[in-house]
């Protein structure tokens, strides 16, 4: 039964190679992306924490920072 | 432009890409066992047919994709609205993959059917020609250092890549080609049976969500590098 299905009468290897070839390219974009994001997370917390005092406090008005800052839980997505 | 706050829009992506991540696995299961398992062979062509379940919505969403990212450009160069390019430039990118697979699988499914892997057919050739435009699209934002150069060169490549949309979607009418003619229709009828429509509509779904999750994450990156840009003005 399982041999019948990969094989799907002889047209197995185009129809599985197809769906491999479209979820490897989902994974591969979704993983460069997710890296690329992380890389500027990380570069913004690096330089959030690198301010001096009262910069810091002009970047904490700022709600956009703040939200950068409150996503922690985003890279374990 | 209330709606266009980034503020916003970053809050609610942070808070929504989880739940689309999950929801994309979801539907994309369902869609999978709808795909493989359940939907009938084709008379004619068996099992070949089952490559349609990935290659026809990368197609739709591919073109759908390059035709709101030239619909974005046109309302920058009438807004002025840098919001609107950066929309742009964080769809494209799945926009472009989806064109990759939807050339890929439609050369796997070739094989099987027409004999062939390529053919200088007028539908394979024009969404090769969709794809060097986002190709173009993509790189200009890697080249060009000047932003107001790089907006403008984006959105006229957008713009003017947008010509060959129509051209991929009537190729199959206008032209004799080893392509099929459209089998799904929203103004006349579609002659697809529901029990192969279904699954059709449930991977679609899970492209959609898909484009979704990639498009947020790099909005997100791109916000987020505006502001890195920011603090170093501190």
């Amino acid at each position: 039964m399982i041999y019948n299905f990969l094989n799907m009468d002889g047209y197995g290897l185009y129809v599985f190679s197809s769906f491999i070839f479209t979820f490897v390219s989902f994974a591969g974009l979704y993983l460069i992306i997710k890296s690329q994001l992380i890389k500027e997370q990380k570069k913004f917390k690096a330089k959030f924490g690198s301010l001096t005092s009262d910069k810091v406090l002009a970047a904490k008005s700022q709600k956009i920072n703040k939200e950068i800052l409150a996503a922690g839980t985003f890279s374990k997505i | 432009m209330k709606f266009f706050n980034q503020n916003k829009i970053l809050n609610l992506s942070f808070k929504s890409q989880k739940i689309i991540l999950i929801f994309f696995l979801l539907i994309l299961s369902i869609g999978l066992f709808e795909a493989l398992v359940l939907s009938p062979e084709d008379y004619l062509q068996g099992d070949a047919v089952r490559i349609m379940y990935v290659h026809v919505p990368a197609a739709w969403m591919s073109l759908g994709i390059f035709s709101f990212i030239a619909f974005l450009s046109i309302l920058v160069f009438i807004f002025k609205n840098k919001n609107f390019i950066l929309i742009a430039k964080s769809i494209a990118p799945s926009g472009f993959i989806f064109n990759i697979i939807a050339l890929v699988t439609g050369s796997i499914w070739g094989k099987p059917t027409w004999g062939t892997w390529w053919a200088w057919d007028a539908r394979i050739t024009s969404m090769l020609i969709l794809a060097l435009f986002y190709l173009m699209y993509l790189m200009a934002w890697r080249i060009f250092e000047n932003k107001n150069y790089v907006l403008k060169v984006t959105s006229l490549i957008a713009i003017f890549g947008s010509i060959n949309v129509p051209i991929v979607k009537f190729s199959v009418d206008w032209w004799s080609t080893l392509h099929q003619p459209a089998s799904v229709n929203l103004i006349s009828e579609t002659t697809i049976h529901s029990s192969m429509l279904i699954p059709l509509c449930i991977m679609t779904a899970a492209f959609v969500l898909f484009s979704l999750l990639i498009f947020l994450m790099k909005y997100n990156t791109e916000l987020i590098k505006i502001k890195n840009k920011g603090l170093d003005r501190l």
